[in-house]
């Protein structure tokens, strides 16, 4: 009996749905091994996502408060989720695949001396044995793994686990003590964070993402992919090369090194399709492209396409819809 | 201060969808396919050379000094980085294919005790296996602060700390480390204002990317020091703690229609998609 322990994402006064996403792989894996899950966060206050995250279907909510560790810094946190996995004798540690798991993970595994799977994919069992799906180069590849240690860490890819839906039956809640600081606490400070502002959804929760890039060639020329974007409830996303220019806040870079992103539909205006930038939008239902030039690599995996000058075709586009609806 | 940055050879990031996989589907076949030093990691090199240039009245009191755990034929990596203007090289024997994050990070650990860097610069992911792990496992074993995912570097003169812009999920968060510390770097790193060593003059921009070895640079780096070691002689515990399984194919995309109009567009996305 493996029991699993689910580290959530806060952010900003809310369990992120990405949370959600790694309980469904936990709840996944818990039927293979028949263990159970819990799940532990951790904060400065967590007494506005109690609540939420009581209605997870965890067998334990584990909450461990303590001024100024908002920041999910891996120094701050390891040492702490480390002592909940050693009492609670916990088996298999997972996490959303945010910049936060991908801060913490890799320090934690390495203080379990565990071995990690990252950006999981799909998960599968056979003979006592938990096996791992994971994209490598760029997505071109999926490569199955099996961690070979007795304690196994792992992130996962939201985009690729359905969101579990809140049960009514509560979980117990437990608070636990902090254990002294690591010593390289003493040698990181925060000092501040700067939220990049967006009123629209996040990317990786979005039903609609539209996605400029270079074509757009400023950073004013941009308020029309947020026009549409916000005119169908979507969220807006970039090209590292809209992101360098200076055109919008690096938070919004979607590809291989940035977010991944799978929504019902997604635009893509003045782009050309590296392959870093698909690696990104591959799981997307839809997927449409604006560009004027027809051999441009996104219209290989673009399920509809336009041959046209941008800033023709997006207020078209946003007429047509307006006046279809 | 001494500077180390552990690079990977990576097949051609550019040719990604080339990558084969064996029948058995238990090997990628890289036929066809350049190697290269794995995008980030030249980010690191960069942003080293960057940190270091101008500081200091003993320019010779500055390292940097690239490390690369792989087969033979990651010479050519070492010296490109060599070529952009690194100190000094080693290259530790191993294939490359059968590491884990765990054993590069052991590895490097080892060189630290013999080296003490002030500080150690990594890129935040290697384009190949996409894992991000070896950073955070190797500051984990070390005992030293990360400073994760970094877009902006600054420095004070006396380079004993580094305020670094992190490029996290809703924002930029700023931490600063002491040093010693470990750094990975993110692409933003290698635009032109992004480190910032209070040194240099402030006119002096850089040129946006990673800057390309020169043909006198070069044969500079064919007389650098490289140092070849194996993990045996480092003592490196060489278990790993992942297996590869097997590789496969993920379903692919294939493109779809061009349509003339955007009322055309529409009423596909309403009418036949169902996503508007
Ligand atoms: C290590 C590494 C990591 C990377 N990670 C990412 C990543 O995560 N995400 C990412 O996006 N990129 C990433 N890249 C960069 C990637 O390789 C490409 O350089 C980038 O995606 C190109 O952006 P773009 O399509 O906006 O620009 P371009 O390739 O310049 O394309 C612009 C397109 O706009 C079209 N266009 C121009 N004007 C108009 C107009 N008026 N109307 C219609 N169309 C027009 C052009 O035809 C062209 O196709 C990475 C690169 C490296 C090396
Ligand atoms: N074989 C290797 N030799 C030297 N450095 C490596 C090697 N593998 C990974 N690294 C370093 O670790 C970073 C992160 O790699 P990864 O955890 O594999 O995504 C890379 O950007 C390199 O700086």
């Amino acid at each position: 009996m493996d029991n699993i322990l689910v580290i959530a994402q806060v952010f900003d006064g809310q369990v992120k749905k990405s949370t959600n996403a790694t309980i469904t792989f936990a709840s996944r894996v818990a039927a293979f091994t028949g263990g159970s899950y819990s799940v532990m966060a951790l904060g400065d206050d967590l007494s506005g996502q109690t609540e939420d995250l009581s209605h997870l279907g965890a067998q334990k909510v584990i909450l461990a408060e303590a001024p100024g560790i908002d920041q999910g810094l891996g120094e701050q946190w390891v040492p702490i989720i480390e002592q909940v996995v050693r009492k609670g004798s916990f088996k298999i540690i997972a996490s959303p695949s945010s910049s936060i798991g991908k801060d913490v993970l890799p320090r934690l595994a390495q203080s379990l001396k565990a071995g990690m799977a990252s950006d999981v994919t799909d998960v599968s069992y056979e003979s006592d044995n938990l096996f791992y799906v994971r994209p490598m180069y760029a997505g071109n590849v999926n490569c199955t793994v099996q961690i070979t240690t007795e304690t196994e860490v792992v992130t996962v890819r939201q985009t690729e686990f359905d969101p579990f839906e809140a049960i009514a039956e509560e979980s117990p809640v437990e608070r636990i003590d902090i254990p002294p600081p690591d010593m390289a606490v003493e040698r990181i400070e925060f000092n501040g964070f700067e939220k990049s502002i967006s009123e629209r959804p996040d990317l990786p929760d979005a039903k609609i993402v539209v996605s400029g890039g270079r074509g757009l060639k400023s950073g004013e020329n941009f308020k029309i992919i947020e026009e549409l974007a916000d005119l169908i409830g979507g969220a807006v996303g970039a090209t590292r090369a809209a992101v360098d220019a200076g055109f919008i806040h690096n938070d919004f870079q979607v590809g291989q090194t940035g977010k991944i992103v799978a929504p019902d539909l997604y635009i893509a205006v003045g782009l050309s399709g590296a392959l870093q930038h698909v690696a990104g939008i591959k799981s997307s239902k839809v997927i449409v492209a604006i560009n004027k030039d027809e051999e441009a690599p996104i219209f290989q995996v673009s399920d509809y396409g336009i041959v046209a000058d941008l800033f023709k075709a997006v207020p078209e586009l946003i007429e047509e819809i307006k006046k279809t609806t | 201060m001494k500077i180390i940055v552990p690079i990977k050879r990576v097949p051609d990031p550019e040719k990604a969808d080339k990558v084969r996989i064996s029948e058995d589907g238990k090997q990628l076949i890289f036929d066809g396919l350049d190697w290269k030093p794995n995008p980030f990691d030249e980010y690191a090199v960069e942003t080293a050379l960057r940190l270091v240039k101008d500081s200091g009245a003993d320019q010779t009191a500055n390292e940097v000094i690239v490390v690369s755990i792989g087969p033979e034929e990651a010479t050519h990596q070492v010296l490109w980085c060599l070529a952009m203007g690194a100190d000094r090289g080693m290259l530790i024997s191993g294939d490359d294919r059968e590491l884990d994050a765990t054993v590069v990070a052991r590895a490097i650990a080892k060189l630290v005790k013999k080296e003490s860097p002030d500080l150690i610069l990594m890129g935040k992911q290697t384009v190949d296996g996409d894992s991000n792990q070896t950073a955070q496992m190797l500051a984990g074993m070390l005992g030293w602060p990360q400073a994760t995912f970094a877009g902006r570097i600054e420095t004070p003169a006396d380079l004993s700390s580094a305020t670094v812009t992190r490029e996290v999920d809703g924002g930029s968060a700023t931490v600063t480390v002491k040093f010693p510390a470990l750094i990975s770097v993110d692409v933003r790193i290698v635009t032109p204002q992004a480190v910032n060593n209070n040194m240099s003059p402030p006119d002096e921009l850089n040129r946006d990317g990673a800057r390309f070895a020169s043909l006198p640079g070069i044969m500079k780096a064919k007389k650098k020091p490289l140092e070849r070691l194996t993990l045996e002689d480092l003592g490196v515990d060489t278990s790993q703690r992942v297996k590869t399984i097997s590789y496969s194919r993920p379903a692919a995309r294939s493109g779809g229609i061009i349509l003339e109009t955007v009322e055309e567009l529409v009423q596909k996305l309403k009418e036949e998609a169902r996503v508007l």
